[in-house]
């Protein structure tokens, strides 16, 4: 094997198995800016001596072996030096004989569960939501900085900043990187979905830059829901969010047409959608469902993405039941945004005026003011309705509100067409 | 990328061996690793290809030929598919898998078309009946 081919293997590997190193790291120094040194200590350890020893049987227990002798080593260097942490370096100079065998056991018990407590932490309701994004994505999927700050569309500096910033806020609020329990952990699940659905948003609905669609960034989320799904096969609303976002991801490659402009659901080749994530989709919506949690937010938002799945034509679709499913979800999740979306439902299902009635109710929401989905939908019930000088204005001040130059195209040619 | 992983037959698949006790409690830990770490999105086994059938075109010709299929390996004992960041990753994944025969075997990784390298020869009639045929097939 040529020597960049080995680093290569060795990279992968590494890649595979970054998360719980830095999980198992964090638990045992309880920094997480140091359990990452150490890990990225670990793989250099690797490519220089795995080209001349092999890969070694278990390289999980092998890079943890070595990532905690550099952990000890430093330990023992600061004590020497100002001899504090002598309690944490007893502990630690305990574990230095420690054999690899041992190691691997108790990797194999507590995998799992450490890196549940790393995500956990990364998603900690401290932290800010977008910094808790930028986290989950350094420490669970190994992305760079400059990969998250090119998804984000931010400067790498910020990003950056941001996350040692979080770092601080986790030391500094003692976290011990531990899976909550009791009360506290279905508000802490609460906020490691958002974070997921948050990063999957991003990357699905660009709200800025020529890209309508970040597929990074709607990737990794969905790795992270499944890896979640692993770990907590029982929490419906975990399913759920799963669900929604192998559903959604379904559309992707529909979504956009080769030079880049937006294709609203209706008009989309459902023969580009990907049918083993449909499947995998609503599998995960039937498990969440079986589970009682039908009336989860997430687990709604799913069944309403299930509806479209299951349309074999845009006209097949079940607009009755989507009409329903959001009567639900306005009560599960209330929000302008859940108010509008029902009212698009309900114009399909039982025609534009009764989509303008819902939306007089929420014209004067603070929220919407300047959202440029109001006016479009609005300006899609006044074409429908045949009410083309009204519906032409309306989407004249949608393209103004869009910051997504793709959207704005699309709307100022809706407008076009309404003379 | 998606990438099918396939499970190369060797003549004991090809006999219907079953495996061993110890290779079926190895397989099911590595395929809950494979989902625990967001990859494994499908797979199955298959059965020898005694059971199997080939159909033989020939312009408008068809002829039923019946298994078991001689190129023992070239033949297919089982797959996965798996959703990971690109070939190296894939590689790293395979690569720990226990080895799925007795004796020596291979698994073979391929990359996945998607439907969109079709969209330009996809009319809306065409498109239509692949996602009605397709939802078919996912029992909706």
């Amino acid at each position: 094997m040529a020597a960049d081919e080995t680093h290569r293997a060795i990279e992968a590997i590494y890649r595979i198995e970054r998360a719980r190193l830095i999980a198992g790291l964090a638990r045992m120094t309880r920094d997480v800016a140091r359990a990452e040194e150490l890990a990225q200590e670990a793989l250099l350890i690797a490519l220089s001596e795995w080209p001349k020893s092999g890969v070694p049987h278990n390289p999980g227990a092998w890079l943890m072996a070595a990532a905690k002798r550099r952990a000890i080593d430093g330990i023992r260097r600061d004590r020497m030096r100002e001899r504090k942490h002598a309690e944490i370096a007893r502990e630690l100079a305990d574990a230095r004989d420690t054999s690899v065998e041992e190691l691997e056991a108790a990797m194999d018990d507590d995998l799992g569960d450490e890196l549940l407590g790393l995500i956990f932490t990364a998603c900690h309701p401290a932290i800010s939501a977008e910094a808790r994004a930028a986290l989950t994505l350094r420490l669970i999927g190994g992305l760079t900085t400059g990969e998250i700050a090119r998804a984000f569309l931010s400067r790498e500096a910020t990003i950056a900043q941001r996350i040692v910033r979080a770092k601080k806020t986790i030391g500094n609020a003692g976290l011990a990187f531990e899976v909550p329990r009791g009360g506290d952990r279905t508000a802490r699940l609460a906020s490691v979905l958002e974070v997921i659905y948050l990063i999957f948003n991003e990357g699905y609905a660009a709200t800025t830059g020529d890209n309508l669609v970040r597929p990074t960034l709607c990737m990794e989320a969905q790795r992270l829901g499944r890896i979640l799904a692993g770990l907590m096969p029982r929490e419906p609303e975990v399913l759920g969010l799963l669900a929604l976002m192998e559903l959604q991801a379904s559309r992707l490659s529909a979504r956009t047409e080769p030079h880049g402009a937006f294709i609203p659901l209706t008009k989309q080749n459902r023969a580009l959608w990907d049918q083993l994530l449909i499947r995998r989709g609503l599998d995960a919506l039937g498990r969440a469902e079986a589970l009682g949690g039908a009336n989860g937010p997430y687990t709604l938002q799913a069944a309403l993405a299930a509806c479209h799945a299951r349309a074999h034509r845009a006209e097949d679709t079940d607009w009755g039941r989507i009409a329903e499913l959001y009567d639900q979800l306005r009560t599960t999740m209330p929000s302008p945004v859940v108010e509008l979306n029902r009212a698009v439902a309900h114009s399909m299902a039982f025609g534009p005026e009764a989509g303008l009635r819902l939306m007089d109710e929420i014209a004067d929401a603070a929220a919407l003011r300047n959202y440029a989905p109001l006016p479009a939908a609005r300006a899609d019930f006044l074409f429908r309705a045949g009410r083309l000088t009204e519906a032409r204005s309306e989407f004249e001040t949608a393209a103004g509100l869009t910051r997504n130059m793709r959207e704005k195209a699309f709307l100022l040619a809706r407008a076009a067409a309404c003379s | 990328m998606r990438v099918v992983v396939f499970v190369k037959a060797t003549e004991d698949s090809e006999q219907g061996a079953l495996p061993a006790a110890e290779l079926i409690e190895a397989m099911g830990k590595y395929n809950e690793e494979l989902i625990n770490a967001g990859i494994m999105v499908g797979g199955d086994g298959l059965k020898p290809s005694s059971q199997g059938k080939r159909i033989a075109f020939d312009g408008p010709g068809r002829t039923v030929i019946d298994g078991p299929f001689a190129e023992t390996r070239e033949l297919v004992a089982g797959f996965w598919i798996w959703e990971v960041k690109d070939m190296d990753e894939a590689l790293a994944w395979a690569k720990r898998c226990p080895n799925p025969m007795p004796g020596p075997s291979e698994l073979e990784l391929r990359p996945v078309v998607s439907m969109e390298d079709f969209a330009e020869t996809m009319t809306p009639e065409g498109a239509e009946i692949h996602a009605r045929n397709e939802q078919r097939l996912a029992g909706q």
